[in-house]
Order: structure tokens, then sequence, then C-alpha cells
């Protein structure tokens, strides 16, 4: 049509909407000649479907739970709420619904974060950097290399010093690639004598351009231990190559006690418990984590006393990925021959077994400060209240992980958030959305604006400026269980 | 049959909420258990059906009523025609005026038909229709605006008095209003025919020479809108109190003709925080909270 306006048939009404417009449920709406339902405040609505930003009316429109009637069904996020700036004004939206007969109140803010940052854990066994290593973006110092957990490096990202502490550089740099990590976008990454890393939520990470597969099935000797049974009978040694741990079939507990005969082997490194060796090589991005590309170069010359010529050994990496077949000739040396059929199947067991490398993306920020005093005139009850659990925070609606102590420090996977839950300030600082939720005579008892309370319903009204979106079924439900 | 429909029990166990399309009720139905079952299945049994056969005469629902001009056939479309008819003389009015009161009535008469019921209403986004058995009584209260859901007052509904129907309307409502209240609440005997009056009564309450009124013709927001060319309202800037105390008094003069030819009972007109009121004696100071209020959430 000449106007651009689109015919919607979610209904027999078959309205009529132009572009910009909503139709006559105040539901669907004309978004550039899309039909959508939508907009931008989040409202959650407690439905089968995971959110998706704007749902295509088709799809999901048989799905669609009518009207937002009570709060066992909808919840308001903070996600574009606005914020509280500067601070003493009451939070932008205060919503009281009923849930199961009791009145609940949620205060939703969108939290200017100058103390945050994100705790990255990835999936790699390959060697990212030296624990303390600087970790960049655009060329500035915006986190460090922490700890090395069990098939994951974890970086941690941010914080106030990078944010606010260093030149404004390093500031605007930190703030970005926060945001877009938080957003769940992808974030290059460059470790100081180290990897460089693109790293995104919920996808794998890609190390010095190669694209991580898998998560080790587990560390050198752990899968010695899984998976020595199948080898037994099939092979007269294995070495699993691991920068941490590396196991040998033989020598390993495991071995031993399905009686394998001693083969001789001889590893370099440091023997750390019988056949499981420390530092067999330095670390890297190869096998197992470590830097060699030919496995031989971890082995010493066999004890020619015990080995004997035929004998078979297979070396693996502990995610499968990579793998080499020996043979010792007369003089005991290892020569490399094709993996038997009958050992191809334990080395796909072994990948079978990893799980698909990720990167997950923690938000970490402290709410326990100025923000407060928009959802209380006495912000210190606000803090105890969430301390003794009378409180539920949410970001986005997901769960948060309060830590134990002083403040409202909290941490909260970004994938469980809806999508660009995040902004920012040009302070530098991000923005994030925060809810608390307590039963209203709480929220009296702590001194709340219960002059600036709403009913959900009054939500409703503006439904062209929210956004509703499927909750995930995978996060308790904001106003779902009883609050202590 | 609509399989759109979304009908289920709100989570007080209580109420029933039905939705299909720009459809949506709020049911609530008293007496002994079994009737109150009967009544909720009748009234679903109903309300699938609703959303297809209004939509059926829908062309005919969105033309201009005429005094003595031809009947729909569906049954809720004749409720619509007979309530705008009374108006069909002397203004412009379609069918559609009455749309969401005529459809509580037809849900409500679906359920007290099929079960004794001691009172029951069917509330369409704040176009009330309401049962009563000897004796019994509402308590509805009031609201200035959809946005605001303080209570200006309540009053008291009884068996005796001959009102069935009540039914809110205003520019900031969900339907485009031609006038500028922010709420007109009328009381009547149907709800179709509150609903209708409340239309006319907030189109009457106006300030035409005011030029900073915000209005933009209905066909430009809403091309299939009834309204067509007409101009609807979209704001209205502060206004001085006499531009306020002129605006309520127009709207009020409307109000007066419809009760004294018996088309309404009461009505309460609101603008800018100012009320006049029609039949004052039926409404108390704010008191009770009726849950009626806080069902829906549109005007």
């Amino acid at each position: 049509m000449a106007d651009d306006a689109i015919r919607c048939d979610a209904c027999p009404v078959l309205c009529y909407i132009k572009p910009g417009r909503i139709g006559s449920c105040d539901r669907y709406g004309n978004a550039d000649g899309q039909l959508v339902r939508l907009d931008p405040h989040v409202v959650l609505e407690r439905a089968v479907s995971r959110g998706e930003t704007v749902v295509p009316f088709l799809e999901k429109s048989r799905e669609w739970s009518g009207a937002l009637v009570s709060g066992e069904e909808t919840f308001v996020t903070a996600i574009g709420a606005g914020t509280t700036y500067p601070d003493y004004k009451p939070a932008p939206f205060i919503i009281s619904s009923e849930v199961a007969g009791v009145d609940m109140v949620t205060v939703v803010t969108e939290g200017i974060f100058s103390y945050c940052g994100v705790k990255l854990k990835i999936d790699t066994d390959r060697h990212l950097g030296a624990e303390c290593s600087i970790v960049r973006s655009q060329g500035e110092a915006v986190g460090h290399v922490t700890t090395n957990e069990y098939g994951s490096q974890m970086l941690s990202l941010g914080g106030v010093r990078h944010l606010t502490g260093g030149t404004r550089h390093e500031g605007t740099a930190t703030c970005d690639a926060l945001l877009n990590l938080c957003n769940r976008k992808a974030v290059e990454l460059k470790i100081d004598d180290g990897a460089t890393v693109v790293v995104q939520a919920d996808k794998a990470p890609i190390v010095d351009g190669v694209q991580e597969e898998r998560m080790r099935v587990g560390c050198g000797s752990a899968t010695i231990g899984m998976f020595a049974k199948q080898w037994f009978g099939k092979v007269d040694d294995v070495v699993v190559v691991d920068d941490h741990i590396t196991g040998v079939l033989s020598e390993h507990q495991a071995g031993k006690l399905l009686g394998v005969p001693e083969t001789g082997i001889k590893l370099k490194g440091r023997r750390s418990t019988p056949g499981r060796y420390f530092r067999v090589a330095e670390p890297g991005t190869s096998w197992g984590g470590t830097n060699i590309d030919d496995p031989l170069s971890i082995l010493a010359p066999f004890d020619r006393e015990v080995a004997r010529p035929g004998m078979r050994l297979l070396m693996v990496s502990t995610t499968g990925e990579h793998f080499a077949y020996f043979e010792l000739d007369d003089d005991l040396h290892p020569k490399e021959r094709q993996l038997p059929e009958v050992l191809r199947e334990s080395v796909a067991r072994i990948r079978e077994n990893c799980e698909p490398a990720l990167c997950t993306v923690l938000f970490m920020g402290g709410a326990g400060g100025s923000l407060r005093a928009g959802v209380t005139e006495n912000p210190v009850k606000l803090t105890h209240s969430v301390r003794d659990a009378l409180t539920r925070v949410t970001c986005g609606g997901a769960p948060v992980y309060v830590w134990p102590g002083g403040g409202i420090t909290i941490m909260a996977d970004v994938s469980r958030m809806p999508e660009d839950a995040f902004g920012y300030v040009p302070t530098p600082a991000l923005v994030a959305p925060i809810e608390f939720t307590l039963k209203l005579s709480d929220y009296a008892t702590l001194g709340g604006y219960m002059d600036h309370v709403r009913p959900l319903g009054s939500i409703q009204r503006d439904a062209d400026t929210r956004r509703r979106l499927g909750a995930r079924p995978d996060n308790p439900w904001p106003l779902a269980e009883k609050i202590k | 049959m609509s399989t759109r429909a979304q009908i289920r029990m709100l989570p007080d166990g209580c109420r029933l909420h039905m939705h299909d399309g720009p459809i949506d009720l709020i049911v609530e139905a008293f007496g002994e258990a079994r009737e109150i079952n009967a009544a909720y299945n009748a009234a679903s049994s109903r309300f699938v059906q609703v959303l297809d056969e209004l939509c059926a005469e829908l062309i005919f629902l969105r033309s201009p009523a005429r005094q003595n001009g031809p009947l729909p056939t569906g049954p809720i479309a004749r409720r619509m025609a007979e309530a705008v008819k009374p108006y069909a003389a002397h203004i412009f009015i379609t069918p559609m005026a009455s749309v969401a009161g005529a459809v509580a009535e037809e849900i409500l008469a679906a359920m007290t038909s099929n079960a004794r019921l001691s009172k029951a209403y069917v509330n369409d986004g704040g176009d009330i229709a309401l049962h009563l058995a000897n004796e019994e009584t509402f308590v509805v209260g009031m609201v200035e605006g959809p946005d605001r859901a303080s209570l200006f007052g309540t009053t008291t509904i009884r068996y005796g008095d001959l009102i069935r129907g009540i039914a809110t309307s205003g520019w900031r409502g969900r339907s485009f209003s031609l006038g500028i209240a922010d709420a007109v609440t009328v009381l009547a005997e149907t709800a179709a025919m509150a609903d209708a009056a409340a239309t006319v009564i907030a189109n009457a309450v106006d300030m035409p020479e005011h030029h900073g009124i915000g209005r933009v013709r209905a066909c430009e927001l809403a091309p299939d809108s009834d309204l067509g060319e007409r101009m609807v309202t979209q704001s209205v800037p502060e206004l001085s109190q006499r531009e306020i105390g002129i605006a309520l008094e127009r709207g009020l003069d409307v109000a007066k003709r419809l009760e004294a030819s018996g088309l309404i009972r009461a009505a309460a007109l609101n603008l800018q925080g100012e009320m006049r009121i029609l039949g004052s004696e039926r409404c108390a100071p704010s008191e009770n909270i009726s849950r009626l209020l806080w069902s829906p959430a549109h005007a």
C-alpha cells in the first residue's frame, strides 16, 4: 500500500496499521514495515518461549498469553527503565503486583556502575598467558589473567581501577570491552606475552585465530583413569599429553590395577606421583595446552631392560584433538604408524566426552552505593534487607549471586539476561539493570517511596513503549517463589 | 470458533480472564461453587465465538448509525446498534461506540441464563456489565484516569437501582476520543448504553477554540478507524481553570440531556483534576477499594 501501512492478521479485526502505530489490541505494531510485538522497556512475560528481542508475530502469536494482569505472569525489568540519577530521586518504576495474595513491590532502575567488571571463563586448555599478565583491548589494559580452572582459563576484566584509575583511553577501552561482553558481543583480547583470544558469551573462544572446539575431558591423569579399561589389551601404553598433568597408563594407578605391564617408557618433566607428570613441556596452544607439535619430544629413550620391539604406544591430548600411534622398532625407537581401528574408537570417545568449549561472562558490580537511595530514603536498610533475603535482587530478571559480607556486590550471568541489557555513560561507567523485589509491607518498613508505588496495571497502559519478552524458562521467576 | 482465544483463571482462583485479539475480559461470578462453575463454562463457550462474530459484520458496525436503518444479525451487533440508535438522528456515531459494553453484556447474559448467581460482573477493559440478585449490591470505585489508580469516589449499586452497566471513556483511553475529558464514567441501565453514552459525553467535553490541543485525523493514525477524517485528540495542554470549567460544563449539558431522556443514570466527568458529577447523591468519598477497579488495566 502506498502509505506503508500493513495489515495485521493476528486476529480477525485485521487492523491496518501505519508505521510507528499499534493496532487496536495495543499489542501488535508496525515497526518499519514489520509487524511486531514490542518495545524498549522490557517486561518479562512468563511464557514458554525463550525471549527474543522482538517477537515476530507469526511464530509466537499463538503462545501469546494475553493481557498482563498479574505479577505471576509479568515482571517489569529495569532494562530501558531509566535511572535515578542524581540518585535521590525515587527509582523510575516502583511496581506493585499481587502474587499469591501477597502484595509485592519491585523497584527497578538502571544502575550506573563505576565499580563493576566481568569475570570471564574461557573453556580451553591452550595457554592464553601467564597468571597476572595484562589483558588488553584496543591496546589498553582492561584486566588481567587470573587462575586456571579445570579446563578453563579465567580472566578478570574491568574494575574501578581500569575504568577510572588510569588514562582516559584506558577507561574508555575498558568500558567498551565490558559493554560489548555484557551485551554478548565478540571482543578481541590480547594478553601480554600470550595469546590473542576472541571472546563472546555463549560462543567458543577463538585462540590465535583458531576456534576452540571442545573442553578437555579431564586432565591427563584423569583421562587415563576414565579410559584405562577401554585401552587395556589393545595397546601397550598410552600417554595423555597435558600441560598440567600428563598421564601414563602403564605407570598410573589405573593401569596397575588392571595389570598393565611396565613398558620402559620414560617421560621428561617432573614426576609427581606414579604415572602423573608435571611440566613435560612449556605451556602453549598445541597438544594438551603445551607448546609441542611433536609428541615424541616429551619422551626420553625407552628403558632397554624393559621395552621390546613391536610395543604399541598411543599418545593423545586431553581433548582427543591431537593423537599419534607408534610402534617400537628393533632399536626401540617409536615409529609412527596408522592408528588401528580399535584405538580410533577410544580417541573418538575422548572427543565425544568433551563438552563444547564456551566463553561465559559474569557481570560483577557493586550496588551498595548511591543507587540504593532510589529505593529507600534509608539506604543501609536495603543492604540489610538483601542480606536478610527479604529482598530479591535480579538483573534484567536474571538471578544474581549476592556476595556475602558487606555491601550489595552481585554477579550475574549475562547469558541469562535479555539481549542488549547494558548501556554505558561516558564517565565511563556501565549502566546495568537491577531490580529489587520485596513484600510491599517490607518496602514500607525500610522507608520505601510508598507514594511512588504504581500498580503493575498502570505500566501496561503505555504498551507501545514497552518491550515484552518471554521469560527464560531456566531462570527462576523473580516474583514466583515466596520471599522469606 | 476461535482458537486464538485464551481463557484461564486468574491466580486468585476466583476470577476468569478471557482474551482474544483486542478483547480482554475479567469475569467474576458469586454464588454456589457449582453455579459459578456453570457460569464460567457458559462464559467461555460464548466468548470463543465473539470476535469472529463481530468481525463478520465489521464494515456495518464501523458505519454511521442510522435511526431506522437495517439491523445487523449477530446478537452482540444488535446490542451495539440498539445502544447507539438514540443518538443517530443527532450526531455522528457508529455502533463501535458501544462494542465493549455490548460484549460484556452478552457474556454476562450467557452466564446468568445458565447459572443461578447472586451477583456477577463482566469487565471489558473498564466497561462493565453487572448482574445483581435481590438484596445484593456492588461497590464501585472510580479513577480519574487510566494512569492513576487512586480512587476519587465510590458508588454503591443496589438491586433496586436500574443500573447494570458502567463505562468509562476519555482521550487517554484505548479508543480515540473527539473530546478532551481525561475520563467520563457513566452508570446506565445496560453496559452497552453506558458505553455509548460515555463516548458521547467524553466527546462533548471539549474546547474547540483552544488551538493548543493536539488533534489528528483518525484515519491518519488508524486507516480503518470508524472515525474516518474526524479529528481525534492526541494531546491536551494544561488548561486554565476557566477553560476546564467551560469544557466540563459542555459535557455536563449533554449528560443532563441524556439523563433526562433516560439514557443514563449518573455520570462523573474528569478533566485535569476537576470533576463534575451528575447524580451526585450516588457518590460517596473513597472508602473501599473495589475489586472491580483493580482487575483491569485499561480504561
